[in-house]
């Protein structure tokens, strides 16, 4: 057997995906231990027993000065904006990418405006989005849907254009109006898309999300490194980024079986990611 | 006057003449199979007749009435591919047509409505033998059975036309057989018009009661896409059923020049 048709068992594609991760673990554990030889005071790398210390302080133990366990204010903040702001955008994109993709005189009236839209770096736009909306929730929410909307209109709006004229003809053919049409074949096709577009936005998402918290706000999980990086906090920064990994692991895991669950249908040929 | 009547109809593309004077009078319950090599444009063909596109010149008449600029419901189609929505079940396929006649609005029925709209529909899944896979969608159905369910669909809102862009071309012979049988049948049942491709001859004189070919009049080398297809052969074809030797003769010798014509014609072009 060649090395490109092997099948792995379940026992052993578990332990290969596990690899990577011990062996970053394990550079990191020598890493460490190197450094506080050198000077036991080390921050820079601090073990792994200290960080699970710091982070399960945060997590069960009410910050001095104001009463709340970090982690979980943080956590809640930051998801309540990434989800306003990727919803906000999922219903822009449902909308416009469905007039894009679907009715010919809204594509040429929208598509370039989307395509040069999408060009527009959005962290440029963020002093305006402060200067407009104050510093207040709205405006890192603004951030979100302005950096994530572009692209998930243009991946809708190809999902819509993507579905077999043939089948517009068809339910023509059966006596449906556009309205109809759109009820009936249209939406009930680009819904697993949406999730899909959902999926791909959070990346950038996420992004935006930290910047915006990193710059002007009181809580949240971005706003909590980048305050503790002036101390140097390596003990609450990289179990801050690896609880952050998780959370968006854990939304596109999620959003994938949402998925398969709802639309059966469009998981039936194939693997995807 | 005829059922069908197609008056100099032309189709151009960005200049380039696909379909040129076009002439055909079709009484109704006609079974017109269509032939002609790839890109001669009897597909083309069709989707006028179906309104999915408008000829550039000409027109085109179904019982006296000029077409109307979009497709209606009395005339169905099945292609060979897509014709059934894959986020519905086998049922669920069914009982579409009925749902947007129901549902003006959004075409979307719930509760009882939609309970009783799948019982009207179980003796259409009985009789295209699809019962056992009702709750299937599209993609776990074989090419055949996609075919019966897309056939089936189309004829829900009784259309007096029917057209089918090569609907068997996917499937094995076998099945196709049996496809035969189940369209002669329902031809004859329904008395419906029938427009059908096909790029396979022995169909087009099996199932037919006229074909008519489409070809380029004369083929230009130096510039192969300067000349339009047209109407090169309408021949008249026995009713099935009655079997006159000597025709049935004639009509193997000229399906078998035919044949060779067309396959001569598609080595010509690149």
């Amino acid at each position: 057997m060649s090395y490109s048709n092997q099948k792995i068992g379940l026992a052993s594609r578990v332990a290969l995906g596990a690899l990577p991760f011990a062996a970053l673990v394990a550079a990191y554990s020598v890493g460490s231990h190197i450094r506080r030889a050198d000077n036991p005071a080390d921050k820079l790398l601090p073990p792994l027993d200290d960080m699970a210390a710091t982070f399960w302080r945060m997590a069960t133990v009410p910050d001095q000065r104001s009463g709340d366990l970090l982690l979980w204010t943080d956590t809640f903040q930051s998801l309540a904006r990434l989800g306003a702001g990727v919803l906000i955008s999922a219903a822009i994109a449902l909308l416009v990418g469905v007039i894009i993709g679907y009715l010919p005189r809204g594509r040429a009236t929208l598509a370039p405006f989307v395509a040069a839209v999408s060009l527009i770096p959005p962290i440029t736009v963020l002093p305006i989005l402060f200067i407009v909306f104050g510093l207040g929730e709205t405006s890192k929410v603004a951030l979100i849907v302005v950096g994530t909307a572009p692209v998930m209109i243009r991946s809708l709006a190809q999902a819509v254009m993507d579905i077999p004229r043939e089948q517009f003809v068809k339910i023509a053919t059966l006596g449906a109006s556009t309205v109809q049409c759109v009820c009936r074949v249209v939406l009930p096709q680009i819904w697993p898309k949406l999730i899909t577009a959902i999926r791909l936005g959070l990346v950038p998402a996420w992004i935006f999300l930290i910047s915006a918290e990193a710059i002007a706000s009181t809580d949240g999980l971005g706003y909590r490194i980048f305050l503790v990086r002036r101390y140097l906090a390596m003990d609450v920064i990289l179990p801050y980024v690896a609880w952050i990994t998780l959370l968006a692991y854990a939304l596109d895991r999620g959003l994938q079986l949402l998925s398969r669950k709802l639309f059966r249908w469009a998981h039936l040929e194939g693997e995807s990611l | 006057m005829s059922f069908v009547e197609v008056n100099d109809v032309a189709v151009t593309y960005d200049g380039a003449p696909i379909l040129r004077k076009v002439n055909l009078q079709v009484a109704e319950g006609a079974f017109v199979t269509i032939v002609g090599a790839s890109g001669c444009g009897k597909s083309t063909f069709l989707r006028l007749l179906l309104s999915q596109e408008q000829p550039s010149d000409g027109t085109i008449r179904v019982a006296g009435v000029h077409l109307p600029s979009s497709p209606t419901p009395d005339r169905g189609v099945v292609f060979q591919r897509y014709s059934v929505f894959p986020h519905l079940t086998v049922t669920e396929n069914l009982i579409l047509p009925l749902e947007i006649e129901r549902a003006k609005g959004l075409g979307l029925t719930f509760g009882k409505l939609r309970r009783s709209l799948k019982a009207e529909v179980e003796e259409m899944l009985n009789s295209i033998g699809l019962a056992h896979a009702r709750d299937r969608y599209p993609s776990q159905l074989s090419g055949g059975m996609q075919q019966r369910l897309a056939i089936a669909q189309a004829l829900l809102k009784k259309p007096r036309v029917l057209l089918l862009d090569e609907p068997f071309g996917a499937l094995d012979p076998g099945i196709r057989r049996d496809m035969h049988d189940l369209i002669l049948a329902l031809w004859t049942n329904t008395g419906m018009t029938i427009f059908m491709v096909t790029h396979d001859i022995a169909e087009a004189f099996k199932l037919g009661t006229r074909l008519i070919v489409f070809d380029k009049i004369r083929h230009d080398v130096a510039d192969p896409s300067s000349v339009g297809a047209t109407i090169t052969y309408d021949l008249p074809l026995r009713r099935r059923g009655v079997v006159a030797e000597g025709l049935a003769g004639a009509t193997i010798s000229a399906a078998n020049m035919l044949d060779h014509s067309l396959a001569e014609i598609s080595q010509d072009r690149p």
